[in-house]
């Protein structure tokens, strides 16, 4: 790589402001053409505004942009098409009710009607080329989020487009489908294509890309050329100082079962189940680890769990002393979670939903808070002061960075509405943590943060359950990793020794335990 | 029998306003503006279409037939399309509350109409606003084929499908022609299929490189005069051509109701405005002896029944456009 790549696109000085945060603060970076690079940065350094300027969905403040060492002005994604540039947005942007083939020809020019047969003709021409495995005729909303980055990709392509752009690309794929889209897009670069891939993911970094341009806090920080290179280099650039990187698993002596669930079925509005026969079991002084593809059944497990969900079937029973220090066991299957609060039982859930369902976003911090002890009050008037109190230790203990406890919680960044969140259901002493996706949108610091809490917790005998989506964190931070998959159990491991491949093999299908053993025994 | 044809008949006079309403109101949400205002644009094209006849005829004399039938459509389209530009204004371009703005635009719409309804009817010698009896034929329920109706006189059969088929005003077959013509347009053009995908989803649309603000004021406005025909069939047609104070009444509510019947489907609409239709004059040739009251509640009544319908089966297709009753604005955050 290196001299013979020509230039496709040179940014120039690029400022962009929203409100009062400037998004991107002067800055100047390359794209070539038959080379991947990969955009690294943090949340909310700037990347996706940086791209969103190429695309035509923002225009910039300050700078210019130069599209093959031509001067470009890019006032709407119909611009960037005619520049031939292609967008593949992190939220993808497809119309549900629509068929693959109509969202690939969206605004396109051309004749008054459609002439489907030619159009799928086409489309099946670009999936060979590149191996993509692609049905024109399905509907979106039957899709699964690989397929629909397919779609999104072929659009791209079918539009001619030279220079991609892809926004965290891989946030929402299996490892084998990971590879799929690497394999796709080494194909692209020998093509000529100029690729980009927007991440904070530093393995895959190293993995796909030729070189490395670095954002910090929406300025450019430098680019590095990938073969010379470490992790450890990558984070200091990215988070601007050195970080380590480590996520510690603790191990705790004689772990006590508090929860024993078993066959929890689930059946959603539709009739359709989410959950099928799933038995689970936490223990005091462990955190169980939840991997799957998205809409595997996590939601529903939590929320069954936590009482927010109604059972068709199965128990839980849930093991505590009484006064006396007498063990006792209790059916707490389909009881509401006030029922649970009259019962004793301390359960926490940090929902994946944080501003729905964890917080009112329009309440300040000491009524949000509040929430979770008011009722114990006496009287009609609530107590203020003891929550305001435990807002504050929670400001001071967690490095909360808040305008003041009497501010709304939705002017707070994404990582402090979750150490926000966090903090209440921990100071609630629980004896059960629930965690769905809590660090989701955060960037390094807050979530090494809430990994040591979630360690914390751990050690103090606490059994937690951590719903994950990045599995080199679950494998690291967990004890035993349970696979969901299609809302049913499809294994539980070790977490010390299980690989990211076997995990992979099992979200796929029921039973991949088997495969990924057969696979392993074949490699030898 | 011959009581089941007068129905059907009576039916489909009925339903024609609201299926001029139902199918402007559909390409008006199917851009995503849930437009309220359809009441006070059908008042708006009422009075614009009767006013343009009647003008017309006070300054330029007599006037043939299909000159007349030209001047009321473009008159009540064009009023009707500037009462959905006001909206359009509002909600596009300033991003107001679109059932705010709706509301209010049925409210202006209703005062707009009788405030130059009586204004006009009382500078007139006769105290009355109405167009000549060569005009009122023009809207008048002539047969189609002259040459069926005597060969009708002999034979029941041919009778009744002549009654049912050939012997409408002619606005009835151009609101039919309408919603064919919608139907093709959404499901089967280029531009269709982008209309529809800014309903459902206009930041994906707009990255798909539609121009997402020229397509909502195009369906709004075009929309718009659409119901103001059907607004100009109520004064033209249903009340002979004579201003009738409050004549829509309420009229622009039903066909409101009729798009969610319709699943946002313009040929299901034509089913549905039968439907509606009939229930509306059901009082009239199937007396039971209750209230008038309840039979006018029977067009809501299945528009819930069909609500619950929908609900109960989740289709994602036959739903309302899923952005639809939001603005859009490209660099929201």
């Amino acid at each position: 790589m290196g001299e013979q790549n020509e230039i496709a696109i040179q940014m120039k000085e690029i400022s962009k402001i929203f409100d009062k945060t400037v998004a991107n603060d002067n800055i100047s970076l390359d794209i070539r053409r038959g080379e991947i690079l990969a955009l690294l940065g943090e949340n909310g350094s700037g990347k996706t505004t940086l791209v969103n300027m190429l695309s035509g969905i923002y225009y910039p403040d300050h700078g210019e942009i130069f599209v093959n060492g031509k001067k470009a002005t890019i006032r709407s994604p119909r611009d960037a098409f005619d520049l031939g540039i292609g967008m593949v947005h992190q939220h993808f942007k497809l119309i549900d009710v629509f068929t693959a083939a109509e969202n690939i020809i969206l605004g396109l020019p051309g004749g008054i009607t459609i002439d489907r047969k030619a159009l799928y003709a086409q489309i099946r021409d670009i999936a060979a080329k590149y191996g993509f495995d692609l049905t024109p005729e399905k509907k979106i909303y039957n899709m699964s989020v690989s397929e629909k980055q397919t779609v999104e990709i072929v659009k791209v392509l079918y539009r001619g487009a030279d220079i991609l752009i892809l926004d965290e690309p891989t946030a929402v794929l299996t490892p084998q489908e990971t590879n799929k889209l690497f394999a796709v897009l080494r194909r692209m670069k020998e093509d000529n294509k100029a690729v980009v891939i927007i991440t904070h993911k530093l393995n895959e970094v190293l993995e796909v890309s030729d070189r490395v341009h670095i954002l910090r806090k929406g300025r450019y920080v430098g680019t590095v050329d990938t073969k010379q290179t470490s992790t450890q280099e990558l984070t200091e650039k990215m988070v601007g100082r050195s970080v380590s990187l480590a996520i510690e698993r603790p191990i705790v002596q004689n772990r006590k079962l508090i929860i024993d669930a078993s066959h929890l079925t689930c059946v959603n509005g539709e009739g359709l189940t989410t959950l099928d026969g799933v038995d689970v079991q936490l223990y005091g002084g462990e955190i169980l680890g939840v991997a799957g593809i998205a809409g595997s059944g996590q939601k529903e497990l939590c929320e069954a769990l936590a009482g927010l969900q109604p059972l068709k079937a199965g128990s839980i029973l849930f093991h505590d002393e009484d006064a006396q220090g007498k063990p006792q066991v209790e059916n707490i299957a389909g009881q509401p979670p006030i029922e649970m609060i009259k019962r004793g039982i301390s359960m926490s859930f940090v929902p994946e939903d944080r501003l729905g369902m964890g917080l009112v976003a329009s309440m300040n911090m000491t009524d949000n808070v509040m929430l979770r002890s008011y009722y114990r009050n006496k009287g009609p008037f609530v107590d203020r002061n003891t929550p305001r109190k435990l807002a504050e230790n929670l400001i001071d203990r967690l490095d909360i960075v808040t305008p003041g406890v009497n501010a709304p919680v939705r002017l707070l960044s994404g990582g402090n509405v979750q150490k926000v969140l966090l903090g209440r259901e921990i100071s609630s002493q629980p004896q059960v943590l629930i965690a769905a996706y809590p660090v989701r949108g955060l960037d390094i610091n807050s979530s090494y943060t809430i990994y040591s809490l979630l360690n914390e917790e751990k050690k103090k005998g606490v059994a937690v359950l951590y719903v994950g989506e990045d599995l080199d964190v679950l494998l690291e931070i967990s004890d035993r990793i349970m696979v969901l998959c299609g809302g049913k159990v499809s294994g539980v491991v070790d977490a010390a020794t299980a690989t990211k491949e076997q995990i992979g093999l099992m979200m796929m299908h029921v039973g991949g335990m088997e495969d990924a053993v057969k696979e392993a025994s074949a490699n030898d | 029998m011959d009581n089941l044809v007068n129905l059907l008949y009576a039916a489909v006079l009925a339903g024609t306003p609201l299926l001029f309403g139902t199918l402007g109101e559909i390409l008006t949400e199917k851009s995503g503006n849930l437009n309220l205002g359809v009441e006070g644009m059908m008042f708006m094209g009422a009075i614009a279409g009767l006013a343009g006849v009647y003008f017309a005829e006070m300054w330029l004399g007599e006037l043939t037939g299909i000159i007349c039938l030209l001047i009321a459509l473009l008159a009540a389209f064009v009023c009707g399309a500037f009462g959905a530009l006001i909206y359009g204004f509002l909600t596009i371009t300033l991003r107001a509350n679109q059932n705010v703005t709706g509301l209010t635009l049925t409210i202006f719409g209703i005062g707009f109409a009788n405030f130059f309804g009586e204004i006009i009817a009382s500078a007139s010698p006769t105290k009355f606003m109405a167009i000549s009896t060569g005009a009122k034929a023009t809207f008048a329920n002539n047969p189609l084929f002259p040459g069926l109706v005597e060969l009708a006189a002999d034979n029941r059969w041919i009778y009744w499908i002549n009654k049912l088929f050939f012997s409408y005003n002619l606005l009835v077959y151009i609101a039919i022609v309408v919603a064919l013509l919608l139907a093709w347009f959404l499901n089967k053009t280029r531009a269709g299929l982008n209309l529809r995908a800014v309903g459902e989803d206009p930041a994906a649309a707009d990255a798909a490189g539609i121009a997402v603000n020229r397509y909502k004021y195009l369906a709004t406005v075009i929309g718009g005069g659409i119901c103001g025909i059907g607004g100009m069939y109520i004064s033209m047609v249903t009340a002979y051509g004579v201003w009738v104070h409050n004549c829509v009444g309420g009229r622009g509510w039903i066909a409101v109701a009729l798009v969610i019947f319709a699943t946002w489907s313009p040929s299901r609409a034509i089913f549905g405005a039968l439907v509606f239709g009939g229930l509306s004059i059901l009082r009239m040739y199937i007396p039971l002896g209750i209230p008038i009251e309840i039979y006018d509640l029977l067009p809501y009544l299945a528009t819930i029944f069909v609500l619950i319908l929908t609900s109960v089966r989740q289709s994602k297709e036959h739903n309302i456009p899923k952005h639809c009753g939001f603005n859009y604005f490209r660099e929201e955050r």
